[in-house]
C-alpha cells in the first residue's frame, strides 16, 4: 500500500517538475514582436480630438473597395463638424502605398465622416493616415489594419 | 535490453513514416485557409456591369460573339479581336508582343474571367470591358481602324440585329466613310470638320459595338484546374484520388506559394491577382518604345472619353469609384503593370507585359533573383530560391493549367 502512495507522490512529483520546466520555457521564450496596434480608437498625435475608423458595413474585405467612417470628437467630446481631412497610408513592410485614393466623401453629422475608396487588396499589415483640420486646430492620427 | 531498444526505435520510425511519409499533406490550418481562398468554387458570380445596359442581353452577347470573330472589323478586312485573342488558346496568341496591323509593345492578355476585372490591358488604360474592346479597333497598330468606317460597317452589315437592341441607328449619309480622332491625320480632319452632334451620333454606335463585344466576353471564365480540385479535397477532408493528388513536389511548390515566396502577396483570390499594378523590375525590351506602365495608363483613361465619367456610360456614377479613387501619381505607379491572373499561364508562355520571359522557370528566377528596375521601385525583394524550390514552384503553377 505503502509503495502505491509512493508512485503516486512520484508521478505528481514529475507533473509539477514538467509545469515547471514548461512554464520557465514559456516565460524566458522571446516575445513574439508586438503586433501594430490595432485600436480602432485612440487620440490623435497631439491629443487635439477623439478619432474612431471602422468600416461603414460590417466586416474588412480584401480585393473590395469599401467605405469607412472616421468620426472625430473633441478632447471634452463635442462632435468635430467641418473638418478639412486628408487621407495616405501604405504596407509599411512592403515599401509600397495604398493602391487606391481614398478620400472624406460626405459629412454625416455627429461628427462622422465617410472614407470612400478604401481598398486592401493583400493580406498584412496596412496604414492610414489621417490629417485633420478644424475649428480646434490641426492634427494627425494613424489606424493599423491587419488582414 | 539491445532487442528493446531495436524494437522502439523500428516503432518510432513507422509512427514517423505513418504522420508524415504516405503523401499525406501537412498543412497547417493557416495554409489551409489561403489554399482555401485561392479555389474557383469562391469566385463569387459574376456582378451586373451598371455602366452597360445591355451587358447581360443575350441578343447583344450574340452580335458581340459575331463582332468578336467578325474580320470585317478592321481597316484591311482581315483582323478581328479572335485575331489575337485565339479562342483555342485561352484567347491570347503565343506571342511576345501581339501583331495586328503593325507590330504592338504589349504581350495579348487571356480573357478568362475578363469581365471581373477593374482594370483593363496591363496598364489599366481602360476602366471597363466595353471601353476596352473599343481601343484595338482604333489602334493604327491593331485592327487600326476608324469609328465612322465601323459605324457605316455595322448599318451595312448589321443594321437589322443592332437596331433590334440598341434602337434606330442615327442617320449617317453625311458621315465621312473614313473619320476618327484617332486615325490619319485626313481621317482625323474629317472627324474634326464633323458637326458635334454627328461625332456624339458615330461615337453611340462606336460604344454600342463595345457593349456588345463586352457582352458576349462575360460568357468567357476560368475552368476548374487540378488544384480547385485538391484545394476542395483538402477544405472537406477528403482524401485527393486521381488527379486531384499532388506529389509531393508539387505541394512543396504550393507551401512556397503562400509561404516563402510571397507569390500569394499579389496573386491571391481564386483568379490569382489582386487586380492591381505593380513594379516588379521586369526589363524593357531593347527595340521597343519607352513603357512607363501604369503611370501612363492612368493618363489615358482620364483623358478616355469612354471612360466611366463619359456621356456613353448607362447607369449613375456610383459605379465609378475605382476611377474616381485611383492613384493617380507617385513612384509606385511607374512601370508599374497588372498583376496577371495564374490560371492556365502554363500554357501559354511567353510571359510578363512585353513577354520578357520564355518560361516559367525563368519568370521564377526573376523573382528568386529580384533584380533592381530601370525606372521607378521594384517591390520584389530576393528569395535566393534553391533549384528544387523554384522547380518545385513551376510543378505547382502547372496544376493551374491541367
Amino acid at each position: 500500500m505503502a509503495s502505491i502512495w509512493r508512485y503516486i507522490l512520484a508521478g505528481l512529483g514529475l507533473a509539477a517538475l514538467l509545469v515547471g520546466i514548461v512554464a520557465a520555457v514559456y516565460l524566458t521564450l522571446p516575445q513574439s514582436a508586438p503586433g501594430p496596434d490595432l485600436s480602432r480608437s485612440k487620440k490623435t498625435a497631439n491629443g487635439l480630438f477623439l478619432a474612431s475608423f471602422e468600416p461603414e458595413r460590417g466586416a474588412v474585405r480584401q480585393g473590395e473597395l469599401q467605405s469607412w467612417l472616421l468620426t472625430l470628437k473633441t478632447a471634452a467630446g463635442a462632435p468635430v463638424e467641418g473638418a478639412a481631412i486628408t487621407v495616405s497610408g501604405g504596407m509599411p513592410q512592403h515599401d509600397h502605398g495604398l493602391p487606391t485614393s481614398p478620400q472624406a466623401t460626405d459629412y454625416l453629422g455627429e461628427g462622422r465622416y465617410r472614407i470612400d475608396g478604401v481598398k486592401f487588396t493583400m493580406s498584412g499589415w496596412w496604414q492610414l493616415h489621417f490629417g485633420i483640420s478644424a475649428a480646434a486646430g490641426s492634427d494627425s492620427v494613424v489606424f493599423n489594419v491587419v488582414l | 535490453m539491445r532487442h528493446i531498444v531495436g524494437i522502439a526505435g523500428l516503432l518510432a520510425l513507422a509512427a514517423l513514416a505513418l504522420v508524415g511519409g504516405c503523401g499525406e499533406p501537412q498543412f497547417s490550418d493557416a495554409e489551409k485557409k489561403i489554399i482555401a481562398s485561392l479555389a474557383l468554387n469562391t469566385l463569387p458570380s459574376l456582378k451586373p456591369d451598371t455602366t452597360n445596359r445591355y451587358a447581360d442581353v443575350p441578343a447583344a452577347a450574340a452580335l458581340g460573339s459575331t463582332l468578336f470573330f467578325d474580320v470585317g472589323m478592321s481597316r484591311d478586312g482581315t483582323l478581328s479581336c479572335s485575331t489575337c485573342h485565339k479562342i483555342d488558346r485561352q484567347f491570347q496568341d503565343d506571342l511576345p508582343q501581339a501583331v495586328g496591323v503593325g507590330h504592338t509593345n504589349r504581350r495579348t492578355m487571356p480573357l478568362a474571367g475578363v469581365a471581373r476585372n477593374p482594370w483593363f490591358f496591363w496598364d489599366g488604360r481602360r476602366d471597363s470591358l466595353w471601353a476596352q474592346a473599343l481601343t484595338p479597333l482604333e489602334n493604327p497598330l491593331e485592327q487600326a481602324g476608324n469609328r465612322a468606317a465601323f459605324a457605316h460597317y455595322i448599318k451595312k452589315r448589321f443594321g437589322e440585329r443592332y437596331e433590334r437592341i440598341f434602337g434606330p441607328l442615327p442617320d449617317l449619309s453625311t458621315v465621312p466613310a473614313n473619320a476618327g480622332p484617332l486615325g490619319t491625320d485626313v481621317e482625323k480632319a474629317a472627324w474634326n470638320a464633323m458637326p458635334s452632334g454627328q461625332q456624339e451620333d458615330v461615337n453611340r454606335v462606336f460604344a454600342n459595338i463595345g457593349k456588345a463585344i463586352a457582352a458576349f466576353e462575360r460568357s468567357i471564365e476560368p475552368e476548374q484546374t487540378r488544384f480547385d480540385r485538391f484545394a476542395i479535397d483538402l477544405a472537406t477532408g477528403a482524401k485527393p484520388e486521381g488527379d486531384a493528388a499532388f506529389s509531393p513536389e508539387e505541394i512543396v511548390g504550393l507551401k512556397l506559394f503562400i509561404g516563402k515566396a510571397n507569390c500569394v502577396t499579389c496573386h491571391n483570390g481564386s483568379r490569382f491577382t489582386d487586380n492591381s499594378f505593380h513594379n516588379t523590375g521586369v526589363p524593357p525590351i531593347d527595340g521597343l518604345p519607352p513603357d512607363r506602365g501604369r503611370v501612363d495608363g492612368v493618363a489615358q483613361v482620364e483623358a478616355d472619353p469612354f471612360n466611366c465619367f463619359g456621356k456613353f456610360r448607362d447607369g449613375d456614377e456610383s459605379a465609378c469609384r475605382e476611377l474616381r479613387f485611383m492613384v493617380k501619381d507617385g513612384p509606385q505607379i511607374v512601370r508599374a503593370y497588372k498583376t496577371p491572373s495564374l490560371r492556365g499561364a502554363a500554357s501559354r508562355p511567353p510571359y510578363m507585359h512585353a513577354g520578357q520571359f520564355a518560361t516559367l522557370d525563368e519568370v521564377v528566377a526573376h523573382y528568386s533573383k529580384a533584380p533592381i528596375a530601370v525606372e521607378g521601385v521594384s517591390e520584389v525583394h530576393p528569395l535566393d530560391l534553391s533549384d528544387r524550390e523554384r522547380a518545385a514552384l513551376v510543378a505547382f503553377l502547372k496544376t493551374l493549367s491541367d
